[in-house]
């Protein structure tokens, strides 16, 4: 176990040198700079870029500035953002924790979701009951992303306009509410992306479940626990899910990305400044450091979520854990 | 006195794109209170099936047929509704199958899944279930027992883990036992021990065992009374001295032919040409026909009812009726087809 | 016996004795994979589904009304809902919907096909080779696909696009094709790790036949069935993607139409052009949905398992598993 766990950290730590120097080597290699389309204004005379260009070391060769960049943000300083005018740490520590609640909540619907539609598929396989709830989760599986979101959005906050249309929160009454009632507000811009997001992911791991279950439904132990006296629902509530719910833990760890690296798409039509939505306007924004602190900040919160997913299917798993 | 156990005409068809499987096919026998019965036959004649039907563990496209009859303890079992069957399943009628390693669950301990057994039928709250799994295991054997009962069915070996499947089909004390090929996965010393194991337990206990085996040797040892099964029918039954000493049915003189015997003239093994013929499509007549050394016009037309040979010995051969037809042996005609058997 | 092997199709709730003899009990297949997949529904609503769309996408020119990208009045044809002259309604530049949906159908399936097998073709000749040849050959390759795989490749791809500016559709493909063949490798390697050391192959080799032919001949044929399904699958999902990028304006560029494009366009006032959002999705959603479909119908007609099917008069395939018919 500890073999294994040295192992997957060393391989976790040059997963992300790689990824870092990716995102390093891709955001420089595009043409257009953050100080040319910060200061794109024509009345700025190329001499003045000139000079921020070296105030922030941007003529430097691209090897140095690397290094540098390297350096700095092993020591926690990410750069300085050109678009938001704030560090990139400071940008990153608020977009961070939105994305966090709103696929945190999600992915614990989704999961407690899956996992029991997936039960109910498998513990009557074939019957029409799996059926229907297999087609209508294809369906689920097979929709896009945005539009959903759109068509959510479309529905409930235009055309019957139960919840706000996107945004944190209420721009313009949220800080003359009263706790209550900003925490209601709060709650009420989270209800339609968390739905999206929620049903989204249900539908994959719903499928994912079911097979999980209908693969281990042929076993010999699972008639052992018939002939045993069990009832068919108890052994597979008990006796399979069990052993099918270990490559369910895998794949929430899998899910984990989804976790950091936000919905991007979600974010984006619910106007949810998250780590997607801020990354992406970055992008337009050629803001390099904020570009690249992102997607190496959400890299690298995939690679611990990989981890620590298979440090915990290993532990659950007797067979890994006691060798 | 009534038997424990009384099959009547049990027949089990699976019903599949190639045909109707006939697994088993007009069985009929019984087991009485304590008494250990020997199934012998080969892979293919049903014996299997005929267990999985007793405990109703055939499912679609598996279905006991019309006709059948299943009576334990005074019972119809298959009248019994759903519910009522799973208060027989483990608690009145117990099974220990094959393969130990696979018939265990990986991801609870040994004492979790000799306790459930408590628990689901004598209600016991999980501290009691327990101790009496840690009381099983001492009973069937296991060295230090209260360890063993926190590990996982992979820490353990082949044999013992088949002593705690026995342990978890003698928790609630049944009357009782299918044991379908125990020992086939295991080495032949373990043999002998689990073997050993349930001839003392279930004397001691009073328990009577159905036991399903290919071999022979088996059931010599452990049973007093001997089916041998052979395409979904039973094709001989006699008490163990009986069948070993003065068997009828040429399958079963093919089956103690094929023993290899320690001691003896060391020969070439016989063996009984040819293959079981497809349960989707039994020939007509017997069953055995082909494979028969002494067959003739008859066996090809009439299939044969089973015959009285002697008190408690019958066998479905026409050998009964025609004793004289033994005199001249032929090659089956498997056998001058130049198709053989392993 | 294996007991497993008879359907638990449902959980009994009396026993099974049928008085009736005549009550039908569903028969089970031993037959092969091919007519397991010619009798289930799954593939052929998908295979009849992306037959549709690809002889859509074929005729475009034939079947569209107007030219997708001609403007037909700049003032008075502009955004308009659906109506009998334009059943999906005009879009912001007075341009057919109905008309660029069925053009888009062309670039959006021309360019996930194209990725596709682009992708596929490479990650199964990397996977196999990695995986038949192992050792540092097998170590490096694999590295390298664990340390994609980390990365959030919808994020790369966005970053990627975004900053290098206008990027043809061929690019585009090749960049989707780029971050795609990871998966199949990944899985073509596990595959070809599974029947390496199987009789044949090790026949072969003692043979002395050389480890290419082998490559080509033993262990392809047996690796391109899971390989044929993700690709399958993939199709779907990279239309999905497709679709995404051109929504957030940075995939098929305009005046191309591309699905997501025509959403792109409706994106300002969804509510009120609302048909520029969902009849595009639609179309989205149900090439998708048969990509899927047939995808699954794939996987569970090569399933392993269900292969030996043999009747010992006791072996019989179950039904339970693989994903839920339809």
């Amino acid at each position: 176990m500890r073999r294994y766990l040295a192992a997957r950290l060393l391989q976790a730590l040059g997963v992300i040198a790689f990824i870092t120097t990716l995102s390093f080597v891709v955001v420089r290699l595009a043409p257009g700079d953050p100080v040319g389309t910060a200061l794109a204004n024509s009345n700025v005379s190329e001499s003045v870029r000139q000079q921020w260009r070296t105030a922030y070391g941007l003529d430097r060769p691209v090897s140095e500035q690397y290094v540098r960049w390297l350096a700095n943000a092993a020591r926690g300083e990410l750069g300085y953002s050109f678009y938001h005018r704030r560090p990139v740490r400071d940008v990153l520590a608020d977009a961070l924790p939105r994305t966090m609640l709103l696929t945190g909540l999600a992915l614990l619907l989704s999961f407690a979701l899956g996992i029991t539609v997936g039960l109910l598929q498998a513990e009557r396989a074939n019957s029409g009951r799996d059926r229907w709830l297999g087609r209508a989760l294809l369906l689920l599986y097979s929709v896009p992303d945005f539009w959903l979101a759109l068509v959510i959005l479309m529905l409930f906050a235009y055309r019957l306009p139960f919840f706000p249309a996107g945004g944190l929160v209420d721009p313009v009454l949220h800080d003359y509410l009263t706790p209550g009632g900003q925490l209601l507000d709060r709650l009420k811009h989270l209800v339609l992306p968390v739905v999206t997001l929620t049903l989204l992911s249900t539908a994959g791991i719903a499928r994912f479940q079911r097979s999980a279950l209908v693969a281990v439904l042929p076993s010999d132990w699972m008639r052992t626990a018939v002939a045993k006296g069990l009832s068919w629902k108890q052994a597979v509530r008990r006796h399979a899910l069990r052993n099918a719910l270990l490559p369910t833990i895998t794949l929430l760890g899998l899910s984990l990305p989804v976790f950091a690296a936000g919905a991007i798409y979600v974010e984006r039509v619910f106007s949810w400044p998250g780590m997607g939505f801020v990354t992406i306007s970055a992008i337009a924004a050629r803001d390099y450091a904020l570009v690249t602190s992102g997607v190496l900040v959400m890299s690298v919160l995939v690679v611990v979520g990989a981890l620590v997913a298979d440090l915990v299917v290993a532990a659950a798993d007797p067979r890994v854990r006691l060798g | 006195m009534t038997p424990l156990l009384e099959l009547d005409n049990l027949r089990t068809w699976f019903y599949t794109d190639s045909g109707i499987a006939r697994s088993v096919d007009g069985v009929s026998f019984h087991v009485d209170q304590g008494e250990t019965v020997g199934v012998v036959g080969e892979s293919g004649c049903g014996k299997s099936v005929t267990a999985l039907s007793i405990l109703r563990l055939v499912r679609p496209p598996g279905r006991i047929e019309a006709g059948s009859a299943i009576r334990f303890e005074g019972k119809d079992l298959l009248s019994l509704p759903e519910r009522e069957m799973q208060h027989v399943r483990g608690n009145r009628i117990a099974m220990v199958f094959q393969e130990p390693m696979t018939a265990l669950n990986p991801v609870f301990t040994v004492g979790d899944q000799i306790a459930e057994v408590a628990r689901i039928h004598a209600g016991m709250s999980k501290r009691d279930a327990a101790a009496k799994a840690i009381e099983m295991l001492r009973l069937v054997g296991m060295p230090a027992p209260e360890q063993r009962a926190t590990e996982y069915p992979h820490q353990l070996s082949g044999g013992m883990r088949q002593r705690v499947v026995i342990a978890m089909a003698l928790v609630m004390n049944p009357a009782l036992v299918i044991a379908d090929e125990p020992t086939t996965a295991l080495d032949v010393t373990i043999q002998a021990q689990i073997l050993e194991l349930l001839a003392d337990l279930t004397k001691r206990l009073g328990t009577s065992i159905l036991l399903i085996t290919h071999d022979l040797g088996v059931v010599a040892e452990n049973c007093s009374r001997v089916l041998v099964m052979y395409a979904g029918e039973v094709v001989e039954e006699a008490l163990t001295s009986d069948l070993f000493a003065r068997a009828h049915h040429p399958y079963t003189e093919g089956l103690l032919g094929a023993m290899p015997r320690v001691g003896g003239q060391a020969e070439r093994l016989a063996t009984i040409p040819g293959t079981v013929p497809p349960p989707t499509a039994w020939p007509d007549g017997c069953r055995f026909r082909e494979r028969c050394p002494y067959a003739w016009e008859r066996c090809a037309v009439e299939h044969p009812p089973l015959y009285q040979i002697g008190v408690n010995h019958v066998s479905r051969c026409h050998l009964a009726v025609e004793p004289e037809r033994r005199l001249h042996p032929h090659v089956p005609l498997a056998a001058q087809q130049g198709v053989s058997a392993a | 016996m294996r007991w497993w092997q008879t359907s638990w199709s449902r959980p009994p709730t009396r026993a099974f004795v049928s008085d009736d003899v005549t009550t039908p009990v569903r028969a089970v297949s031993t037959s092969s994979a091919r007519s397991r997949l010619r009798r289930d529904r799954r593939a052929a609503i998908g295979l009849g589904v992306l037959a549709a769309m690809a002889l859509i996408a074929l005729l475009a020119p034939v079947l569209a009304p107007y030219d997708p990208r001609v403007q037909l009045d700049i003032v008075h044809l502009r955004s308009l809902p659906p109506s009998f002259a334009h059943p999906l309604g005009t879009d912001t530049f007075s341009r057919d919907v109905l008309s660029r949906l069925i053009f888009g159908a062309r670039v959006s399936l021309t360019i996930s096909f194209v990725a596709v097998l682009i992708a596929t073709a490479f990650g199964t000749l990397v996977g196999s080779v990695a995986g038949y040849v192992g050792g540092v050959v097998d170590t490096v390759l694999m590295r390298l696909v664990d340390a994609a795989f980390s990365v959030p490749t919808l994020l790369l791809l966005i970053v990627v696009i975004a900053l290098w500016g206008e990027i043809g559709v061929a690019f585009l493909t090749l960049l989707i094709a780029a971050v795609g063949w990871f998966t199949v490798s990944r899985l073509v390697r596990a595959e070809t790790l599974s029947i390496r050391d199987a009789d044949f192959i090790v026949a072969a080799r003692a043979l002395g036949v050389p480890s290419w032919r082998i490559l080509a001949r033993h262990v392809l044929p047996n690796v391109i069935g899971p390989a044929i399904v993700a690709a399958t699958l993939a199709v779907g999902n990279v239309i999905l993607l497709e679709a995404g990028l051109s929504y957030l304006g940075i995939g098929v560029r305009p005046p191309t139409p591309s699905w997501g494009s025509i959403i792109q366009d409706g994106s300002e006032r969804v509510s009120d052009l609302w048909w520029l959002t969902l009849f595009p999705g639609l179309a989205i959603l149900i090439t998708v949905f048969a990509c899927n479909a047939l995808g699954d119908a794939l996987r569970d007609a090569l399933d392993p398992r269900q292969l030996h099917a043999s009747f010992g008069g006791l072996v019989i395939p179950s039904e339970v598993e693989g994903s839920a018919p339809l």
